[in-house]
């Protein structure tokens, strides 16, 4: 019987060891992810980034309540749970984003009248949360073998007050951050799924950001597939 | 006959229109409905404006009140947004508690008016760390009709640039506050954050202002939020079709457009009020 599989990389790191040179600051922190570790879901993995943690879990396709069902096809839904105090509206905006993202990718015409149900619990928030909660749901998604057309990231980036770009940036960076900018990415085209965004920003900085999201995006799945290959090389 | 095949099939019926270039109410796709605004209609409310953007009407009602800052920023006062859509604005909602639509959409509102800076919270302190105004905007959808963030935009905007605050001093005797509504000054509004939303169908054509109809068939939203120097205050899209950076580029000249017209209207409502 497989356990939870566990799969590292430090991508880009301060050193610049790895891929292409890029400027300062512009990497993204360490991440980890571990798949299939709870028992119940059908689906579940674990996404580190940096000190920020989110643990998915996927159910489905299973029963959907009539009142809900659609005809043809899946009916999905996302819970999203904050790590301190009850859910509230914050939290079913941010619930809206990652479901729209996950109804673009998966094919949800392959199961008709049921229910994917993705619950995301935060376990631990050090800056780029809604990324870190787009990667976990992905990689949970993949682990419940949930046909999809395409694999989805999450990329955060961070504005200062004299136009610099930080990817993946921390707590700190956020608060002091002119603009904050959050994209979903898919793994084919490198198209923009999703994005929300918080402050003041021109135009041109947009681009430039949605740039440098692409690039690291290459990263991330990068990630995924290494860590799906150690996964299916060891069983 | 083309009611019936509507009824059937309602995706193949848009794509007949949007092959012309055209969308069933006679639009072309970059074209915006009629919009009408009236300020001031509401005389309870210390500012208020109605906002019709072709069949979607929503009310927006502001009212101050009294609080006390907040402790970690003392000369601060508070904005409070909420966004109802109640029953009576369209078969699908439910009355009991707001639903996931109102929910989302009161969080967007909250995040243009903090993203934009509209009103400088400063502004609104009255006496550091004691007394402060608190805004509490109300946005009720009257009838749903589709796009409703842009109409919600608009309704603040122009309930904000409505508003009026008496001037308030703090007795030094009784250490009360003496509200004098006699002398009554406008707020001093900084930007004019406009809203352009967009569904995108069949993951490529984008089409501006959608209809509720359209927005049931679209396979993705689009919804820009920008001010006069053309700085972006929010890029809403929540999932749905993928978009190339080109396409988005296309959106952002749309949205320039349509803030030149709401600043013009808007600036003809204002004008056509101040000589009371």
């Amino acid at each position: 019987m497989e356990g939870p599989m566990r799969a590292d990389a430090k991508v880009c790191s301060e050193g610049g060891t790895e891929s292409s040179p890029r400027g300062p600051g512009c990497s993204l922190r360490h991440f980890a992810c571990e798949q299939n570790l709870l028992s119940r879901p059908d689906g579940s993995a674990s996404f580190l980034q940096g000190d920020t943690s989110v643990l998915a879990g996927v159910y489905g396709p299973a029963e959907v309540k009539v009142s809900k069902e659609i005809f043809n096809k899946a009916t999905l839904e996302v819970i999203l749970r904050p790590k301190i105090g009850l859910p509230g509206v914050a939290e079913k905006s941010r619930e809206r984003l990652i479901r729209n993202t996950c109804e673009a990718v998966v094919l949800g015409a392959l199961h008709p009248r049921t229910s994917i149900t993705v619950v995301l619990q935060v376990v631990s928030d050090a800056g780029s949360l809604l990324a870190c909660c787009l990667n976990a749901a992905c990689m949970a998604l993949v682990d419940a073998g949930v046909p999809m057309r395409a694999l989805f990231c999450g990329v955060t980036c961070a504005l200062d007050s004299d136009g610099t770009l930080v990817l993946d940036p921390t707590v700190k960076q956020e608060k002091e951050a002119r603009a904050v900018l959050t994209f979903a990415l898919d793994s084919v085209e490198r198209k923009l799924l999703m994005s929300t965004t918080k402050g003041l920003y021109s135009d041109a900085e947009l681009q430039q950001c949605l740039a440098a999201a692409q690039a690291a995006s290459q990263h991330v799945f990068r990630f995924y597939r290494e860590s799906l290959q150690r996964r299916y090389s060891k069983s | 006959m083309a009611a019936g095949f509507k009824t059937v099939e309602p995706m193949e019926y848009y794509r007949r229109f949007l092959k012309e270039n055209c969308r069933p109410d006679g639009r072309e796709l970059g074209e915006f409905r009629t919009t009408t605004v009236n300020i001031g209609s509401i005389s309870t409310a210390d500012g208020s404006a109605l906002v019709k953007l072709g069949n979607t009407t929503v009310v927006c009602g502001v009212k101050a009140e009294f609080a006390a800052p907040p402790s970690d920023a003392p000369d601060k006062g508070y904005v409070v947004p909420n966004v109802d859509l109640p029953p009576l604005c369209s078969s699908r909602f439910r009355s009991g508690p707001p639903g996931e639509e109102a929910q989302v959409a009161s969080q967007f509102i909250a995040d243009v008016i903090e993203n934009s800076q509209i009103i400088q919270k400063e502004d609104l302190c009255i006496s550091s760390g004691k007394l402060a105004w608190v805004l509490y905007c109300d946005l009720i959808c009257l009838d749903y009709d589709g796009n409703i963030l842009d109409a919600c935009t608009f309704a603040l905007l122009a309930a904000l640039k409505n508003v009026q605050l008496p001037e308030v001093t703090i007795n030094e005797d009784t250490a009360l506050a003496e509200v004098n509504l006699k002398k009554k000054s406008y707020l001093s509004i900084r930007t004019h954050p406009v809203a352009t939303s967009f569904a995108v169908f069949d993951d490529t054509l984008l089409i501006v202002d959608p209809t509720g109809e359209e927005e049931h068939l679209a396979t993705g939203t689009l919804t820009i939020v920008m001010d006069e120097e053309g700085r972006l205050c929010c890029l809403h899209k929540p999932g749905g079709s993928g978009l190339t950076g080109a396409k988005l580029q296309d959106c952002m000249s749309r949205a320039v457009t349509r803030h030149k017209e709401v600043k013009k209207l808007m600036d003809e409502v204002i004008n056509s009020m101040k000589p009371k």
